[in-house]
């Protein structure tokens, strides 16, 4: 038992590490966390993009995809290997996780060959920036419950309705959808997907401001948007079972929380004054520090465990899907927390006043967006209970019912 | 990156699994709980006969010779059929504290005894409802005798030899030493005492001028008593996560069988959300013994530290999974003749047998300001 590289992936870690090392600038660590850039979206865009061009140049943009569309044809393992890695470079992230991790898995498996010819390089070199127009105002968790519709007309179809919680939708060149194409049929026979250019007219982009502050996401309304059979993926009334190769991706594709943890706790605990002296000789403090370490380190080990079952060439357990149900409560709390032990104060969400930059108040704020993000808390635990403990389904009332003919707000 | 048992492991593992599901079940467990028994003798002697009590016991002492992952993975799977025997007691704390601090004259004396089961050793360190700290321990060891009472102590009317936290006289941390006892003799008196776990015995036992011997140096009892504990912290740890995956897996199993309002209650969200939290905390919990354990083995600087996770991260787990598991059950849960009983209340042994959560919560927050001085 160690943690110790095989010989191949020591040798393929000090590749990465030489090519990072003449390509990128450490990351400061002196002050890690709390560091939020100051350059505007567009700034960091630009920069962004030369960073994923000079990337996908070196063959590490992409390194378990097949060398014909520009990946590396590597393993899990060097994909972890490179990620950890440039984890300690200061290199723009962010923009197109989504594109790769999501929609152009989904092009590579549904698309045309020229289609892919076209349009997975420039993607993969950041040329061009993909994003995934799934969630509506009445179909969250119940994605499937989906209402923007398509309609044929000739050798195109023209799709109406509304998208929203779109990541990125303001600066990206092009989208995959899924509509409804028969009303009359069961929610998930009704759908069909396509991909689309964002420029196209009647696509209309609208940032949603969130309660961080923060616009990251936006509502993408279509009116008489008119798109080529020819970007239709799948056939007609099959958009279900192309979706689930997006979202079959979406929770490798999402992020592990990131943020203030203990470390930033203890640092604060240790400067704090509360009535009866230091924070960090409280013993509530002490035990609330105490739980979210194990938290901490119960999660990374969980990593490790999966990252050794891949080392080994195999298919990693079922223990990698507790990480988010653990990570978005615990983000919330610790913020949550952190703002008590600052008492009165706690309230200020000042860079120069709030300890640390006010990150503990702007994590408190942007967990509870963390807790919904690329399924709810509530989601998540139907799927462990379902997939990893074998538990019966809910009761599905709408399963076999014509779609128009369902329940909704508004219309029972 | 290997961060996992190998397969000798695995095939020992394994190996312990089929012993205690034939040797083992609920029913087995049962006749413990049922009769005046500290133990159940077939089961000991069937692990002591396979070799499983001297797996980490050199050979020189009377062991197998391997090492902390083997003891490890045994003791995962005594957790998952709350075993009524003297493990714990006898190899975790005796056996491991005679190998850490004894001397050549102690290891050759006892080893070898407890390593064939032949003997029983304990730890007495609890001196009622209070913390065993150095300021709070009361009895004493002096000029080769030793006198006071401990309460509750494992396995303590079976036990044959016992290491002993006493007071030798000093100040702060250095007012206690470890000491070796032999139970067998006159000025030794002990009864059995009730506990919420009848499945496993304990007793209290008073010292009357009974001979003892020093365990490692005089004033250094508490470093090495918390060194013992840190070790038993990760054992105890595969314990309780052995435990909690069977109280999840009975919880599930019931709530697969079990239909109410037409549905099987497994279809609810409500316990679908309970069990999935069940399956949160034994992952955790396995992670973080499994940190334990590989420091452990190669006894790393960080043992502390790494211990209090698994034991903090364990305990909760199976806390956890040990009363929803009856709450899944509904009223036959409660019942005597149901069997969540016996996690329940092993549950709550494991979790304050060597202190309470917030004694390890205390201790790991300690380390972490050591770590990160400022």
């Amino acid at each position: 038992m160690d943690f110790n590289d095989t010989p191949e992936e020591a040798k393929f870690r000090s590749e990465v590490r030489e090519w990072l090392s003449a390509n990128a600038r450490q990351r400061d660590t002196s002050n890690a966390k709390a560091g939020v850039s100051t350059k505007s979206e567009a700034e960091r865009l630009v920069r962004a993009k030369e960073w994923q061009a000079k990337k996908a140049e070196a063959g590490y943009a992409a390194i378990t995809w097949p060398t014909e569309y520009g990946g590396l044809g590597g393993t899990s393992i060097q994909s972890v290997i490179y990620s950890q890695e440039e984890a300690n470079y200061d290199v723009p992230r962010g923009f197109f996780e989504i594109g790769l991790g999501m929609c152009i898995p989904t092009m590579m498996k549904w698309a045309t060959p020229e289609q892919n010819e076209r349009f997975v390089k420039p993607a993969l070199f950041g040329e061009e920036v993909w994003c995934q127009l799934f969630s509506e105002p009445a179909a969250g968790s119940d994605v499937a419950g989906l209402r923007t519709k398509c309609e044929r007309d000739g050798d195109d179809w023209i799709i109406n309705g509304q998208k929203v919680w779109t990541s990125g939708a303001h600066f990206c060149d092009y989208g995959i959808i899924v509509t409804r194409s028969d009303p009359t049929v069961p929610k998930h026979k009704g759908l069909t997907f396509f991909f689309l250019d964002m420029k196209t007219p009647g696509i209309e982009i609208r940032p949603i401001k969130q309660i961080s502050g923060g616009s990251g996401f936006n509502e993408v309304f279509f009116n008489d948007v008119r798109v080529p059979d020819s970007q239709r993926l799948g056939d007609v009334g099959e958009g279900w079972k192309v979706s689930l190769t997006t979202l079959m991706n979406e929770r490798l594709a999402i992020g592990g929380g990131s943020g203030v943890d203990y470390e930033e706790l203890l640092k604060l605990a240790r400067e704090t004054e509360l009535e009866e002296g230091p924070a960090i000789k409280d013993s509530n403090v002490r035990e609330k520090l105490a739980d979210w370490y194990v938290q901490s380190q119960g999660l990374k080990y969980t990593k490790f465990r999966t990252l050794t079952a891949l080392s080994k060439g195999q298919v990693p357990g079922a223990e990698s899907s507790i990480g988010k149900i653990v990570s978005g409560p615990k983000m919330q709390d610790l913020g949550s927390f952190a703002m008590d032990i600052q008492g009165q104060g706690g309230i200020l969400q000042d860079g120069d006043e709030s300890p640390m930059g006010a990150a503990f108040q702007n994590q408190w704020l942007g967990a509870a967006g963390y807790r919904i993000a690329g399924g709810t808390d509530e989601i998540l635990r139907n799927i462990v209970s379902e997939q990893v403990l074998g538990l019966p389904q809910d009761i599905r009332v709408d399963k076999n019912v014509p779609f128009n003919e369902l329940a909704s707000s508004g219309k029972k | 990156m290997n961060f996992d048992f190998s397969d000798d492991q695995k095939m020992l593992k394994d190996q312990a699994r089929k012993f205690l599901e034939d040797k083992c079940s609920y029913d087995d467990v049962r006749t413990v709980l049922e009769s005046d028994a500290s133990h159940h003798d077939e089961v000991w002697q069937g692990l002591c006969d396979l070799g499983f009590t001297g797996a980490a016991i050199p050979e020189q002492y009377g062991g197998v010779g391997l090492g902390a992952l083997e003891l490890c993975v045994v003791a995962e799977e005594l957790g998952r059929c709350a075993a009524p025997v003297p493990f714990s007691s006898s190899i975790y704390m005796a056996a491991e504290a005679l190998k850490i601090g004894g001397s050549e004259t102690l290891k050759q004396t006892w080893l070898p005894k407890l390593a064939s089961g032949e003997i029983i050793g304990t730890l007495a360190a609890a001196e009622g409802p209070a913390a065993p700290s150095p300021r709070n321990i009361k009895t004493t060891f002096a000029n080769g005798k030793l006198n006071g009472r401990k309460l509750p102590v494992p396995d303590g009317e079976t036990a044959s030899v016992a290491i002993v936290l006493a007071n030798t006289g000093g100040t702060g941390e250095q007012a206690v030493s470890l000491v070796v006892v032999d139970l067998t003799q006159d000025g030794v008196t002990r009864s059995s005492v009730e506990t919420i776990d009848p499945t496993r015995g304990h007793a209290e036992i008073n010292f009357d001028n009974a001979d003892a011997s020093l365990l490692g140096v005089s004033g250094e009892g508490w470093a090495l008593m918390k060194r013992v504990e840190a070790g038993a912290a990760v054992l105890v740890a595969f314990e309780q996560v052995g435990g909690t995956e069977a109280a999840l897996n009975m919880a599930k199993d019931y709530s697969l069988d079990r239909y109410a309002f037409g549905r099987q209650i497994g279809s609810y969200q409500a316990i679908k959300h309970k069990l999935a939290d069940m399956y949160v905390k034994l992952e955790l919990a396995r992670s973080n013994a499994y940190y334990g354990a590989m420091v452990l083995a190669q006894e790393g600087a960080d043992l502390e530290l790494a211990a209090a996770s698994a034991r903090i991260s364990a305990t909760e787990a199976y806390r956890f999974a040990a009363q929803e598991c009856i709450q899944v059950h509904g009223g036959i849960g409660f019942t005597w003749e149901a069997n969540p009983q016996f996690h329940y209340r092993r549950s709550k042994l494991l979790a304050l047998s060597l202190g309470s959560a917030s004694r390890w919560k205390n201790r790991l927050v300690s380390e972490l300001e050591k770590s990160n001085v400022a």
